[in-house]
C-alpha cells in the first residue's frame, strides 16, 4: 500500500533530495496513525529496511572483518590493524601504490575537467566547420568496447616511449571520460542564457575572460560531477592500468592489490585482501556521501530527460 | 532593447557585427575544441584504425608486426577453441543481467519515489555500493564468497555447496555482485524517467478506477520507453563488454565455463598465445557486434514507440 502512497512534504531529507517528486501531490492520502495502521505497516518498515541491509551489508562485514581475527593472515586472535600492517608492507609498499593512484586519478581529472571545459564552451557557443562531426565523433567513444582500443592504445604508446608510464594511464583514461564529460559540459553550458555572457562580449571581454569569469561559476555544478566521475573512473580502473603496466612497482591500487591475494605462498591472504577493498573503497564511498547532493542534481539536469 | 536598436535604423552596423564576429567565432571556437580534437584523433581514431590493421597483420606481442595476412587472424580468432562458448556464455550472462537489473532497479526507483526521511535514507543505502570500483567489488564479493575467509564459510562447510565451484554458482554469484553494485546507478536513472510522467496522467487513471496492475502496465511502463531504452542499452554493453568481475572472481573457471569475449581477447594478447593480432581481429569482430545490437535495439525501442 505504501508504493501507492504518495505524500506531499517538502523534500526534507538530506540526501537524494532533488529527485524527489514533491510535485506529484495528487490526492494527498495520510499515513494511517491508528494502532491497527501502525501494525499493518510494520512489514513495510521490516522489509524495506532488510532491502537496505543487504545492499550495506557487504560493506560493513567487510570493514569489521578486516580488524577480526583469523587464522592464516596477520591477525590471528583479538581484534587490531595486523591486516593493515601487511598491507603496508606488501611488495614496494602500499604508499607507492597508493602514490601512483592518486597521481593517475589526479592528473585524469584535471586533463578531463580542462579538456572538457574548453571543448563544452567551444561546442555550447562557437559553431566552427566540422563541429558536429567532432562532437559524434567524441560521443562514438562510448560505442567502441574498452579492450578493443586498449590493446592498440597499448603498441602507440610503446611507441611513443609511454610504455609503463602512469602519465600513458592518465591520457587513456582522460580519453574514455571524454564522451560523459564533453555531453555534461555542453548541456551546462546550453542550460545558462546566451544573454550573459553576450552582454560581457559586448563589454569589450575576450571568449577566454567570459568563460574564466563569467561561464566557469555558473557551470560549477557540471564541472564538479565531471570531475568526481573522471575521479572515480580513474580511482577504480582496472583494465587500463593492468594491460599499460607491468613494471611493479608502477601498478595502481587496485591491480596491486588483486595481485596480492594469490603471494604468499599461493595462500590467499583474505584478511590483508579486506583492508586492501577498505583502503580501495573508503576515499569513493566518502567522496560520494560528501559530494551526493552535487553529484545527482548535475547528473538530472536535463542530461538523461526525455 | 534589440527592438529600439532595429526602429533607430541601426540594423546594418549591427548585423556587420555579428558577421564578423561569427567569423571570428570560428576561429576562437576551433581553438577551444582543439584539445578535444587531439585527444580524439590520436587516442581513439587512431588505435581504431591501427586495431583494423592488427587485425589484418601477422603481429606477435614481442615481434612487432610482420606484415599483412588477411584474413588468417579471423579465421583463426573464429576456430578458436573458447570462441564459441565465451559468445554464447557472454550472452547468457548478458540477458541474465540486464534483465534482473532492470527489472530490480524500477522496482526500487517506485519504492523510494517519494520523499520521505526513510526513503532517502533507503535511497543513500542502495546507492552507495555504486560509489565502488567494478575491481573493488568482485574483491570484496572473492572474500565474501571465499569457503575460508567469508561470512558463510561454516554454513558452506556443514551444508556442503560453494558459490563459485560450479558453473552455474559462479555464474550467478557473479550475477548477483554486478546487480548489488549497479542497482543503486540504474534506479537512479529510472527516477528521472518516473519523474517526467505527469502527475495527471495519474489522476485521470485514478479517476478511470484502474487497479495498479493496470496503471503500470498502461501508463508507467509505456510512458517510461526512452528511459527502459536508454538503460537497456547501457546494460546490455556493459554486460556484453564484461571482464573486471570475471578476472578477479572466477578467472574464467571452473574448467574454463565463465569465459567471456573481452576475456579471450585480454588472454589472447597477454597470456599465453601473445597474439595481437588474433586480439584484433575478435576486437573488430565484438566492435561489430556492438553496434550491430546496440543499432537493432534503438531501432527496436523505435518502433514500438511508434505503435
Amino acid at each position: 500500500m505504501s508504493l501507492v502512497t504518495r505524500r506531499t512534504t517538502p523534500p526534507t531529507d538530506s540526501t537524494v533530495a532533488i529527485v524527489a517528486p514533491n510535485h506529484r501531490g495528487g490526492a494527498p492520502r495520510k499515513r494511517p496513525t491508528t494502532v491497527a495502521g501502525i501494525a499493518l505497516r510494520t512489514p513495510y518498515w521490516v522489509l524495506t529496511a532488510a532491502l537496505a541491509l543487504l545492499f550495506l551489508y557487504p560493506l560493513i562485514w567487510t570493514a569489521i572483518s578486516s580488524v577480526s581475527p583469523l587464522a592464516g593472515t596477520n591477525q590471528t586472535d583479538g581484534w587490531g590493524f595486523g591486516n593493515y600492517v601487511t598491507l603496508a608492507n606488501y611488495q614496494a609498499g602500499i604508499w607507492v601504490y597508493l602514490l601512483n593512484s592518486t597521481f593517475v586519478s589526479l592528473l585524469t581529472v584535471l586533463l578531463t575537467l580542462t579538456i572538457s571545459l574548453l571543448g563544452g564552451y567551444a561546442f555550447a557557443r562557437f559553431s566552427f566547420p566540422g563541429k558536429d562531426l567532432l562532437f559524434l565523433s567524441t560521443l562514438a567513444i562510448l560505442m567502441v568496447p574498452y579492450a578493443t582500443l586498449l590493446i592498440p592504445l597499448y603498441v602507440l604508446l610503446n611507441s611513443v616511449g609511454l610504455s609503463n608510464s602512469l602519465v600513458g594511464v592518465a591520457l587513456v583514461l582522460t580519453m574514455f571520460q571524454l564522451p560523459f564529460s564533453m555531453f555534461m559540459m555542453r548541456i551546462s553550458f546550453e542550460s545558462i542564457p546566451r544573454e550573459l555572457d553576450e552582454a560581457a562580449m559586448v563589454d569589450g571581454c575576450s571568449a577566454w575572460t567570459v568563460l574564466w569569469r563569467v561561464l566557469v561559476p555558473a557551470v560549477k555544478p557540471g564541472l564538479i560531477t565531471v570531475g568526481l566521475f573522471a575521479f572515480l573512473a580513474a580511482w577504480n580502473d582496472f583494465m587500463a592500468p593492468l594491460i599499460l603496466i607491468n613494471d611493479s612497482n608502477r601498478m595502481t591500487l587496485p591491480l596491486a592489490i588483486s595481485n596480492l591475494r594469490g603471494q604468499v605462498q599461493g595462500v590467499v591472504d583474505y584478511g590483508a585482501t579486506e583492508a586492501g577493498v577498505v583502503v580501495l573503497a573508503l576515499p569513493c564511498i566518502l567522496l560520494f556521501l560528501i559530494l551526493q547532493r552535487h553529484y545527482v542534481r548535475g547528473f538530472m539536469s536535463g542530461a538523461f530527460k526525455g | 532593447m534589440s527592438t529600439a536598436v532595429r526602429g533607430a535604423g541601426q540594423v546594418t552596423p549591427v548585423r556587420r557585427r555579428t558577421t564578423r564576429a561569427r567569423r571570428r567565432g570560428a576561429v576562437t571556437g576551433w581553438l577551444f575544441a582543439l584539445p578535444t580534437a587531439l585527444f580524439v584523433l590520436l587516442l581513439f581514431g587512431l588505435p581504431l584504425l591501427l586495431v583494423l590493421q592488427m587485425s589484418a597483420s601477422d603481429w606477435p606481442l614481442l615481434g612487432g608486426n610482420q606484415g599483412w595476412n588477411f584474413p588468417a587472424n579471423y579465421v583463426e580468432a573464429v576456430d578458436n577453441r573458447f570462441f564459441m562458448d565465451s559468445v554464447w556464455f557472454t550472452l547468457k550472462y548478458t540477458v541474465l543481467t540486464t534483465v534482473i537489473l532492470l527489472a530490480l532497479s524500477l522496482g526500487l526507483a517506485m519504492l523510494v519515489q517519494e520523499s520521505t526521511r526513510w526513503k532517502g535514507l533507503l535511497r543513500t543505502s542502495f546507492l552507495v555500493p555504486s560509489a565502488l570500483g567494478l575491481a573493488s567489488a568482485s574483491l570484496l564479493f572473492y572474500v565474501l564468497y571465499s569457503p575460508i575467509a567469508g561470512p558463510f564459510a561454516d554454513l558452506m562447510k556443514a551444508w556442503g555447496f560453494t558459490f563459485l565451484g560450479t558453473p552455474d554458482g559462479a555464474l550467478w554469484s557473479t550475477v548477483f555482485l554486478i546487480v548489488w553494485r549497479y542497482a543503486g546507478f540504474y534506479m537512479l536513472l529510472m527516477l528521472v524517467g518516473l519523474q517526467g510522467i505527469p502527475e495527471d496522467v495519474y489522476e485521470a487513471a485514478r479517476i478511470d478506477g484502474a487497479s495498479r496492475w493496470q496503471t503500470f502496465r498502461s501508463i508507467t511502463i509505456p510512458l517510461l520507453r526512452p528511459t527502459l531504452a536508454l538503460t537497456t542499452v547501457l546494460c546490455v554493453t556493459g554486460s556484453l563488454l564484461a571482464f573486471e568481475q570475471f578476472y578477479i572472481l572466477t578467472k574464467g573457471g571452473p574448467d574454463n565455463s565463465t569465459i567471456t569475449v573481452v576475456q579471450l581477447i585480454y588472454s589472447m594478447a597477454f597470456q599465453g598465445q601473445n597474439d595481437l593480432g588474433v586480439a584484433g581481429a575478435l576486437s573488430v569482430i565484438v566492435l561489430l557486434a556492438l553496434v550491430v545490437i546496440n543499432i537493432a535495439q534503438i531501432r527496436a525501442f523505435g518502433r514500438k514507440a511508434e505503435d
